[in-house]
């Protein structure tokens, strides 16, 4: 036993050290650190976080990479694969800053990882941008070295529900005559969102008249839908991750479910154009991000430019939790460069002080570390095209609501 | 409350849950005919019975990206996961036949990781569909909608426990299968080549669980993961039907489903899942009194 | 005489790594504290698997329920746990300073682990009449019914999980709850080689032999195994609450009722060490735990292919583990001493 825990304790110093000697032969380097979802039930969400992050690295160290005080350093991230699980998550934030001494984190995907590793990155006081831990309760704990780039939980669906009491006469109703039904994964982000869609409900006084929680390994949404039937709310709300979102519209069609408005997150994750074609028509769906919209930075060019860079590196349009996660790393550079300096207190005062605008958006922090200066968008599938629809500013076209009736659809 | 009256109020909506539940148990019950014939032969549980329901999805995609109808995917898994189900005998299985159950048990929980990785690394953790082609039937004003996938998943669930049920009673191969599980030991004394025999019963499984993964891909959605549900709820439909009995299985598949289904709507959908696995403690502690009394000497 | 020298030595050392690890490995203090728990996770587990011979699937319920009314009982002495869950763990106005903390700490395992041997109790009573494979499943079904309860109940947080308490900042926790975790795999140890020692430990590898034999000596049999089944879940309770400090975030499904993996794992490691001994679960634990971490580091993306295969490896080559294996071996070094013999023929040679 004793030889056996030498033995590996000797084995990961030898690996250690041969890392810190690969890295200080090269000139300054950077090395940020991130546990993303590789397996499990984020991976493919994982792999957009780490696709994201990589393309940015690429192109700014392609740029020659960022000028901390009198040297130019490249960035590099270390990964470790979170299998989509918080208690690994946790432990894998431990040993990226304790045994691989890494400075900086980039965050996870999702909002249950991120709450898992927060905790950890702020007892070593380690500065940690993430992209896709949007739950509001991150915000609310105090937490001095966590950042966000992304709109939070709350504001994910909140257009759709100002769009339902906009469109209230058009559906022949007053604003708090709309009754809501809710169909929302069970976990702590899409929790989130709920709670934000009640709050908002609340607002305008509207009624919820079917409140499900789906479980996370739900594949058939019938029962809840048989109810939504019975029950013809005027606004459906269904969030669930990309699972959510294809079972959804898979068999809100096949049902022949008619309501004014549907509204989801994840569309774009799940490719409900792509999959579903016609049946996908109409649907409103919450985005970080779009590649119509007219952001744009020096390093990525316009949001369309990235997105094509993307394309031609990955082979498939970016999602908006890849652009997010690029975002992130343009951040870091950002504060890298405005702190001079390594030293993560700094860099965590630097990144406090980020007034950036990115392809992404603009990037404003607030006291609590959440960006408060981006916007959530709505689409709605029409013509099988994602159109933006609010908030107004960036529309590129009126939401059509209430959608057509199934027997009046070809 | 309200969702009971709802129920009373509306009593279309029965049809509708009870017809969605008879669709779902009908895929249940063609994963749980596999299970019991390896249960009831060779003495295994076999834990990776979710993930062959997953592989027999991802074959349904491979064909239809080939650009064949996924209907055809229905065969084809079936016979990729037979070719599949016979080498993981030969390679694997064969050595736990004669084991303690829960040594099968977890050798066959050890495959299931694997697969759900490999194929997780293979295809990516994406939630895909496939397009049957098939269209809706719309009864009652559309109060009533069901998918033409769905009840040809149905038919096919009685149709391959028809064909099953006559392979084991008339097939020379299926009466050594039904002698093996009876007495392997007076079985291979009499000239029954066992070890074929269980190679074709696991293998039959492994088949049987593939077209069951093509209907679920195209009635529902299949991901790398998504095998879990599928074994544990074709654990408790052998259970409640008792090993051998494929009549039993298909009445315990389709309860199943319809009670899943009414339990989603009464109760709602996050506890859906608590329903069905505390009803699986509550059938297991009912039987466990049914046997007690019987050996009451012993108490 | 020899191996019971053996036996000491081996305790000592092992006691002796213990107590100095935060010297000996600084840098993975929090992973050592995970293997000193799942050490007690194989132990317990193996209590009713191996010595009672009742395979049990459902033993994370009882490492669920430890954890949650743990992390409930130290938020509920000073703030009301519903507005705490509603807040999502917490939040500026829930701040426990540093006797809050300690008093939580010391409140709630204990209440985790008795939380979890009165549920131990009750489900016993219940289904511990059932037997071989059906208990089996029984016990899987109720684990898996837990984690979807514990996701649809708002008071603890329902699918959004729950926050422990943030300790504050004076406390270095990663050094606390090592050395928790540690007196935690010692007191266990400590206390099953006790048990195993009396009659009660005979009477429960008499279950295992032949349960109707031992029903018809006089043995209360499903008495018996209710009580080590509660025996088992107490110290798996606290382990829980332990764990779910060690997390800092409990997630029905994931964290607390994960079936699929903690629950399997306590198996695997058991019966890689060997069922039915006592140190078998702790060198199976070692051996798994490490393994596994090797794997995840280094074989990212593959880790539970192999992990797979080596499950798969351990049960059909080494079905009765490595110290099962050893005795095979080295019968004259391991194999059963003289009184186990004697206890063997007295058994009628079993």
């Amino acid at each position: 036993m004793i030889r056996f825990h030498k033995g590996l304790l000797a084995a990961t110093a030898a690996l250690a050290l041969a890392a810190g000697a690969s890295a200080a032969s090269a000139e300054c380097v950077i090395t940020m650190g991130a546990a993303v979802s590789l397996t499990g039930k984020y991976s493919t969400n994982g792999t957009h976080t780490k696709n994201g992050y990589n393309l940015a690295l690429k192109v700014i160290n392609d740029k020659g990479g960022v000028k901390v005080g009198d040297k130019t350093c490249k960035l590099a991230v270390k990964y470790y694969d979170d299998e989509s699980t918080p208690a690994r998550g946790a432990e894998l934030a431990e040993r990226l800053i304790k045994q691989d001494g890494v400075k900086f984190m980039l965050g996870p995907y999702s909002s249950g990882l991120t709450k898992a590793i927060a905790p950890v990155t702020e007892k070593y006081k380690v500065p940690m941008v993430e992209a896709n831990g949007a739950s509001r309760s991150l915000f609310t704990k105090g937490y001095k070295y966590l950042f966000a780039v992304l709109s939070t939980s709350e504001q994910y669906l909140a257009s759709a529900v100002a769009l339902a009491a906009e469109n209230a006469e058009k559906m022949g109703k007053k604003p708090n005559q709309i009754t809501l039904a809710l169909a929302i994964e069970n976990d702590p982000f899409s929790q989130d969102i709920r709670a934000g869609v009640m709050d908002d409900a609340k607002k305008y006084g509207m009624k919820i008249v079917v409140d499900d929680k789906l479980p996370k390994e739900l594949n058939d949404m019938t029962s809840t839908l048989t109810k939504v039937r019975a029950l013809r709310p005027d606004v459906l709300v269904v969030s669930g991750h990309a699972k959510g979102a294809a079972t959804a519209t898979r068999q809100i069609a096949e049902m022949k479910i008619d309501i004014p408005m549907v509204a989801m997150t994840h569309c774009d994750s799940a490719k409900i154009i792509k999959k579903f074609g016609k049946a996908a028509e109409y649907t409103l769906c919450a985005s970080q991000w779009a590649p119509t919209l007219k952001y744009s930075d020096e390093v990525f060019g316009s949001a369309m430019d990235f997105a094509k860079l993307f394309e031609k590196t990955y082979g498939y349009m970016p999602p908006y939790q890849a652009a997010e996660s690029a975002a992130a790393v343009l951040v870091y550079a950002d504060a890298f460069q405005r702190a001079g300096s390594t030293d993560p207190q700094k860099v965590r005062d630097a990144l406090a002080a980020t007034d950036l605008m990115t392809f992404y958006g603009k990037v404003k922090f607030d006291e609590t570390g959440k960006n408060i200066a981006k916007p959530m968008v709505l689409y709605q599938v029409l013509n099988g095209k994602y159109v933006v629809v609010a908030p107004s500013k960036w529309a590129e076209a009126q939401a059509v609501i209430p959608r057509p009736k199934w027997s009046e659809r070809k | 409350m309200d969702n009971l009256n709802l129920l009373i109020q509306a009593p279309i909506l029965n049809v509708q849950l009870l017809l969605d539940g008879l669709w779902i148990g009908a895929i249940f019950a063609l994963a749980a005919f596999g299970m019991a014939l390896v249960w009831g032969v060779m003495n295994i549980i076999n834990v990776a019975q979710g993930e062959f329901v997953m592989l027999g999805g991802f074959i349904t995609l491979m064909v239809m990206e080939a650009g064949l109808s996924p209907l055809l995917g229905i065969p084809a898994a079936a016979i990729v996961l037979f070719v599949l189900g016979w080498l993981l005998y030969r390679v694997i299985i064969w050595r736990i036949v004669d084991a303690d159950m829960f040594i099968s048990l977890l050798a066959t929980f050890g495959i299931s990781i694997m697969m759900q990785q490999l194929m997780n690394e293979i295809f990516g953790s994406d939630v895909r569909t496939a397009e049957s082609g098939l269209g809706m039937f719309y009864l009652f004003d559309n109060m009533v909608t069901v998918s033409q996938i769905k009840v040809l998943a149905f038919v096919l669930a009685f149709a391959i426990g028809l064909a099953l049920w006559l392979f084991l009673k008339r097939s020379r191969l299926g009466q050594a299968i039904r002698a093996t599980s009876q007495n392997p030991r007076a079985a291979r004394i009499l000239g029954i080549d066992t070890d074929r025999v269980y190679a074709a019963t696991y293998a039959i499984n492994a088949a049987l669980c593939g077209a069951a993964g093509a209907l679920v891909v195209m009635a529902y959605s299949i991901h790398p993961y998504v095998g879990l549900p599928y074994t544990v709820r074709s654990f408790m439909i052998v259970i409640m039907a008792g090993l051998g009995n494929l009549g039993g299985v298909i009445a315990a598949g389709l309860g199943l489903g319809a009670a899943e289904q009414f339990a989603g709507f009464l109760l709602g959908a996050e506890y859906q899942l608590a329903f069905v696995f505390l009803l699986l403690v509550v059938v297991l502690v009912w039987r466990q009194m049914v046997l007690a009394r019987r050996r009451q000497y012993l108490k | 005489m020899n191996r019971r020298l053996a036996n000491v030595i081996a305790i000592l050392a092992l006691g002796v790594i213990g107590i100095l690890g935060p010297w000996l490995f600084p840098a993975h203090l929090s992973q050592f504290s995970k293997l000193w728990l799942f050490i007690v996770l194989a132990l317990t587990w193996d209590l009713l698997g191996g010595q009672t011979g009742y395979n049990s699937f459902g033993n994370v319920v009882f490492f669920g329920i430890g954890m949650y009314a743990a992390a409930v009982t130290q938020v509920g002495l000073y703030y009301p746990v519903a507005a705490y869950t509603a807040a999502k763990g917490g939040g500026t106005e829930f701040v426990f300073d540093v006797a809050q903390f300690y008093t939580g700490l010391a409140v709630g395992l204990p209440v985790g682990g008795i939380m979890a041997a009165l549920a131990a109790a009750a489900l016993g009573m219940v289904i511990l009449g059932m037997r071989g494979h059906y208990f089996a499943i029984a016990t899987l079904g109720l684990a898996i019914a837990a984690g979807e309860l514990a996701a649809g109940w708002e008071y603890i947080g329902a699918g959004s999980g729950m926050v422990t308490p943030t300790p504050p900042d004076t406390i270095d926790t990663t050094l606390l709850f090592y050395y928790l975790s540690f007196a935690l795999a010692a007191v266990t140890f400590g206390f099953l080689a006790w048990l195993y020692s009396t009659r009660f430990g005979l009477a429960i590898n008499a279950i295992r032999d032949d349960e109707d034999k031992a029903e018809a000596m006089g043995h209360h049999t499903t008495r018996n195994k209710v009580i080590t089944w509660t025996i088992s879940a107490f110290f798996l309770g606290i382990a829980g609450g332990i764990f779910g400090n060690l997390s800092k975030f409990i997630d029905p499904i994931d964290v607390a009722f994960n079936g699929a993996e903690v629950g399997v794992w306590m198996i695997l490691m058991a019966i890689l060490g060997g069922k039915g001994t006592l140190w078998g679960p702790v060198i199976g634990a070692a051996v798994f735990y490490v393994t596994k971490e090797l794997f995840w580091t280094y074989l990212l993306g593959w880790q539970r292919v192999a992990l797979g295969a080596l499950i798969v490896i351990i049960v059909v080559f080494f079905p009765q583990g490595i110290v099962g294996w050893l005795k095979e071996r080295w019968p004259e070094r391991f194999g059963p001493s003289k009184e186990e013999m004697e206890a063997a023929d007295a058994k009628g040679g079993a």
